[in-house]
């Protein structure tokens, strides 16, 4: 079993309200020098076998058609190695599937 | 013969029977579809409407768009079935990219329940053809994921094909008339309401025609019962 994580955010230009109630927030909860926030989400993937290209290229499809809409959402795909440290996944190494 | 208008349920829709309703007011005969069946029953026509299907789950209508009955409702709507998403459809129908942009969270995060004036900007579509271009209907409008949202270059190209369908209505410049209903309720881009796809078969929309087809319920009007009656128009003319 190997975990890999997708990490989904609205793309820079769309406006976040939600990322923006809660940066509006902080200053009352006495947190100060937070100029922005932005909220995403975060999809732990635990993988059966070997997470090799092939794997890679399957999560990256499931990734793109499902988990994240990219008319509005971007994705950044990790995998986590022994020590729990996550190690993106270069764009160009699962060739890009679809669309 | 009358047209058989078929009435997709998912899990968590909630609009379903007054859509069956409607389309029975118009002189159609309404015919319920289950997610589950691939088979549309030889319908002449779809909507999808409003409601929460899967709990609006990962995102508004992205669950939906897999079940079984889609994978037919998308294969018949490019093959020129007209499909008419409501709400809740509207955003199943982006979710399948049969219409283009994205739903998103309301600009001031509140749900938003009220009666809604639109200009109707397309009266040429398979839905709106009993309208006249330009006319000012009113109708309910109730979500939290309202805001549209699609890329300059895609908006630019709705605006010049003339596939904005709907836009919500700015206030008179008339101060004496009651503004109530009037404005953007959710931040949508070029204040779009409703679009359509380039053969005019496909129509989504947030507010609900289908709560607004008789004077004893609702708005008091039966400002929405003209999605209906043009359908049954375009269906029988065919």
């Amino acid at each position: 079993m190997a975990r890999v994580v997708v990490d989904v955010m609205l793309k820079p230009e769309i406006l976040d309200p939600q990322g923006q109630a809660v940066q509006r927030a902080l200053p009352r909860l006495g947190f100060e020098g937070i100029s922005d926030v932005r909220q995403g989400k975060r999809f732990e993937l635990e993988v059966e076998g070997a997470v090799d290209d092939a794997a890679l290229a399957r999560i990256h499809e499931l990734a793109e058609t499902f988990l994240a809409n990219t008319v509005i959402e971007d994705f950044v795909i990790k995998v986590e190695d022994a020590e729990g440290v996550e190690n993106p996944v270069t764009p160009e190494a699962p060739a890009k599937s679809g669309s | 013969m009358t047209a058989r208008i078929g009435v997709v349920t998912f899990p968590g829709t909630l609009d379903d029977r007054d859509t069956q309703r409607a389309v029975r007011v118009a002189g159609a005969e309404p015919v319920p579809l289950w997610h589950r069946d691939k088979d549309l029953k030889q319908v002449d026509a779809v909507v999808l409407p409003g409601g929460f299907s899967y709990g609006d789950y990962l995102r508004a209508g992205a669950i939906s768009r897999f079940s079984p009955v889609m994978e037919t409702v998308v294969e018949q709507a490019r093959a020129g079935m007209p499909v008419l998403g409501i709400c809740n459809g509207f955003q199943v129908l982006t979710e399948t990219h049969l219409l283009p942009g994205a739903m998103l969270r309301n600009t001031d995060l509140h749900f938003v329940c009220r009666d809604q004036k639109l200009r109707v900007e397309n009266a040429s579509t398979a839905w709106t053809a009993d309208y006249e271009q330009g006319q000012e209907i009113s109708i309910p409008l109730k979500n939290i994921d309202g805001r549209y949202v699609a890329d300059e270059r895609v908006l630019d190209e709705l605006e010049a094909e003339g596939r904005v369908a709907f836009r919500y209505a700015a206030a008179p410049a008339d101060a004496a008339a009651p503004a109530d209903g009037y404005g953007n309720p959710n931040g949508s881009l070029r204040d779009i309401a409703g679009i359509t796809n380039e053969a005019g078969n496909v129509v989504g929309l947030m507010p609900h025609p289908e709560h607004a087809v008789e004077p004893l319920i609702g708005t008091g009007r039966t400002d929405g019962l003209g999605f209906f009656t043009s359908i049954l128009k375009n269906l029988v003319a065919a």
